[in-house]
């Protein structure tokens, strides 16, 4: 019987399978526990994993933080006239701020080669992506969550943020660099 | 109480139709393929604004043609076509009477409102917020009022469903199981109960703060609850197109699923684990840990990709088999060689399998590995994937079983034929290359949902490589194609539908349910062994078996390839 009527056999779950679906349903489901065993592999084995630490936090808070790095690294300014962005050059190891707000990434960072840094990752009014370019390292920002992750550049050069995520009218006006040294 | 009883049989099909549920699933299908001609048109203004030599909308006329191509593409043009289904699965497969028709055609205006509402408050132009709408970036409350509304006329009619099946079993006619197709239906609407409930979990409140009611949403409560309807509703399409291939595969070669026990197997699968892969988007997010990320994307331990592998063998297998018995037996693709690929219905179930598996299925799963979605998360690979699942897996299966129900449903003859051929082509193809090179230009991080990619004006401008801006250049290209395919089946069917020569049912009358519905076939066993002497190596389907071993081997490359790439970006902890 085709696969619009009722199955001939009342019993269809005492019908034997044939030995081709039998062969596919072990090489898939063992394909399948590989995959799955690739991310805890890769989370002790390899080097691109996101941290679980993240902290609940207020915009102003995150803010006052931010300034006071500014305020302590701060190596000089960028951008159109009336619209200078701060570059900060924050020591290895350090805690880092990142801003995101409409439509703006806040400050520009200058980083080290070979060196680690904790990033802290918040948007102070809707969603944003963090989308460094043209390494294609992508993470959604969010408000009121102080993402923090430790980052290792790895090569010399200047580095493009852009917003990947959605977030309004000037969306595609979103964008800064990073320097690396 | 004088319940309409009528019936009739479909004298090319076989088909017993229950009159008020053919006018529903008419009129459904009706709705639903203006949606996708709405969608359609919106499609050009999108696509021909992301191909950046040519960028023909402003910037917020694009955010907001976008958002209506999302919505009407995504939600009214599908769950459209899948209520139709939906009752043809009950009571057309059943030979049944629709429980309840009122309250169907309650479900279906309140649809028609809430898909009208949502579509006003995008047109009013302070709700381009996209198809996500994430809070707390709020749209005008007209935007939720839609999509809940919409939603409850669609959970009315997935009642009505189950309300069908009550029916069908009380009276009787049908003896044994359901058939497959309609068990892919129970399914599908499963899953379409869950999704709506996530959807009104979220979307209430989100109304209520946009009338100013609730003062805050949490932006990470938001989009995970949010995407618990988001993507599950992807997945009501994922159950409705397998159904619809199997049906694609007993209608035109009259095909039997393989092993009964294996298919209905692989759709409990689904209805358990496939609703986790919701959390696909919450890889980049913060806030969740890495287990809860790994056991929920791998819809635990990859349970539902296997379902998926089990349908993407054993529907062509199933035809395969079919090919075999009527003697097209020799070698290993005489099968495929001699299928009718001029049959509009088959060619387009059998592009929508193969693309479906071999473009949406492995790059799904890429986007869904924890540290791989790292380098893919929000880029415009995202779209490239659900191009290849909903526009070409989805819509490209509804399409082929379209071309089946203008002669069974509507009684009309498919007009300019020769042009049909062609169509599922046209927008296979087209569609495919959309989606291959969305990847493409994903691959090289170029952003989804974003206006302009040249930084115009911009003192930080970023200069991506010249092969992304290729990449968009022919997704624009394949885009058109495409479109031409999608015109092409909207003349089809709306010419055949309203001008096509009718077809003339000789002796057609109406009788009562019982009489209508005729004595129940008696289920005729198979004969063990029907099947020796075809296929090769002890199997009945070789052909299949390498065709799913040349997939096998291209999703392992893909992924380990994806691997490769990791390594080298930046390590991050």
């Amino acid at each position: 019987m085709s696969a619009i009527l009722p199955p001939s056999e009342r019993v269809w779950w005492k019908q034997p399978l044939d030995r081709v679906e039998l062969i596919w349903i072990v090489i898939a489901l063992v394909w399948c526990l590989i995959m799955f065993f690739m991310m805890p592999y890769w989370h002790v084995y390899g080097k691109q994993n996101l941290a679980n630490e993240a902290f609940r936090t207020t915009p102003a808070e995150f803010l006052k933080k931010t300034e006071a790095m500014i305020a302590q690294h701060k190596v000089r300014e960028e951008g159109a006239q009336g619209q200078k962005v701060p570059v900060v050059a924050p020591p290895a190891g350090s805690d880092v701020y990142l801003v995101a707000r409409l439509w703006q990434w806040y400050p520009i960072l200058e980083l080290e080669s070979g060196k680690s840094y904790r990033i802290h990752l918040m948007s102070m009014d809707w969603l944003h992506g963090f989308s460094l370019q043209p390494e294609n390292i992508n993470i959604e920002v969010h408000p009121g969550y102080d993402h923090v992750l430790t980052v290792t550049p790895t090569h010399k050069g200047t580095y493009s943020i852009i917003c990947n995520e959605y977030c309004g009218i000037n969306h595609h006006t979103m964008i800064s660099k990073l320097y690396v040294k | 109480m004088a319940i309409n009883r009528n019936f009739r049989t479909c004298p090319s099909s076989g088909l017993v139709f229950h009159e008020p549920a053919e006018k529903l699933i008419r009129w459904n299908a009706v709705v639903a393929v203006v949606f996708l001609l709405v969608g359609g048109i919106l499609a050009i203004g999108v696509t021909l604004t992301r191909w950046q030599a040519v960028h023909m909308l402003d910037a917020s006329a694009f955010y907001q043609v976008l958002t209506a191509h999302g919505l009407n593409m995504l939600v009214f043009w599908i769950i459209f076509f899948e209520i139709a289904v939906l009752y043809f699965a009950s009571s057309t497969l059943l030979r049944c009477r629709l429980a309840t028709p009122g309250m169907a055609w309650t479900g279906f205006w309140l649809m028609i409102l809430g898909a009208l509402m949502n579509n006003y408050s995008v047109i009013r132009g302070d709700s381009s917020v996209m198809f996500t709408s994430y809070a707390p970036m709020g749209a005008h409350p007209t935007f939720y009022l839609g999509l809940i509304l919409f939603a409850v006329g669609a959970l009315i009619a997935c009642f009505v469903f189950f309300g069908t099946l009550v029916v069908a079993k009380n009276e009787r006619t049908y003896v044994g199981s359901v058939s497959l197709v309609t068990f892919g239906a129970i399914t599908a609407a499963i899953i379409a109960v869950f999704t709506i409930a996530s959807g009104a979990i979220i979307l209430i409140p989100t109304l209520l703060w946009s009338l100013g009611l609730i003062e805050h949403i949490d932006s990470l409560m938001y989009r995970t609850i949010w995407w618990g309807f988001g993507h599950s509703s992807q997945q009501i399409n994922v159950a409705a197109h397998v159904a619809l291939w199997y049906a694609g595969a007993a209608i035109v070669f009259g095909a039997k699923p393989m092993s009964e026990k294996v298919s209905r197997a692989a759709f409990l699968l689904y209805i358990l684990f496939l609703q986790l892969a919701s959390a696909h988007h919450l890889l980049a997010d913060p806030g969740l840990t890495s287990n809860w990320k790994i056991f929920n994307t791998s819809y635990a331990m990859y349970l539902a990709v296997l379902a998926s592998m089990v349908h993407g063998l054993t529907v062509p297998g199933s035809i395969e088999v079919a090919q075999r018995l009527k003697g097209y037996n020799n070698g290993l693709f005489e099968w495929l060689r001699k299928a009718p690929w001029g049959n509009p219905a088959f060619a387009g179930i059998f592009l929508s399998i193969i693309i479906f598996g071999f473009l949406g299925g492995i790059s799904g799963v890429m986007m869904g590995t924890e540290q791989l979605n790292l380098i893919i998360h929000n880029t415009i690979y995202v779209p490239g994937h659900f191009h290849a699942t909903v526009a070409t897996g989805t819509t490209l299966a509804f399409m082929a079983v379209t071309y089946f129900l203008i002669p069974t449903l509507f009684r009309r003859k498919i007009m300019f034929e020769p042009l049909a051929k062609y169509q599922p082509y046209l927008f296979g193809i087209g569609m495919a290359g959309v989606s291959l090179f969305m990847m493409g230009a994903g691959t090289l991080g170029v952003p989804r949902r974003h206006w302009d990619i040249s930084f115009a004006g911009n003192v930080f401008g970023y200069e991506f490589p010249g092969a992304a801006w290729l990449m968009m250049g022919l997704t624009g290209v394949s885009a058109l194609i495409a479109f031409a395919g999608g015109a092409l089946y909207l003349a089809i069917t709306v010419g055949s539908v309203f001008f096509g020569q009718k077809i003339e049912t000789p002796g057609f009358k109406h009788v009562s349910a019982r009489e209508g519905v005729g004595a129940v076939p008696a289920a005729a066993p198979d004969t063990p062994g029907a099947h020796a002497g075809i296929g090769a190596w002890g199997m009945v389907a070789p052909g299949t078996f390498v065709l799913a071993l040349v997939f096998l081997a291209s999703f392992v490359l893909y992924y380990f390839v994806n691997w490769k790439y990791l390594s080298t970006v930046w390590p991050l902890k």
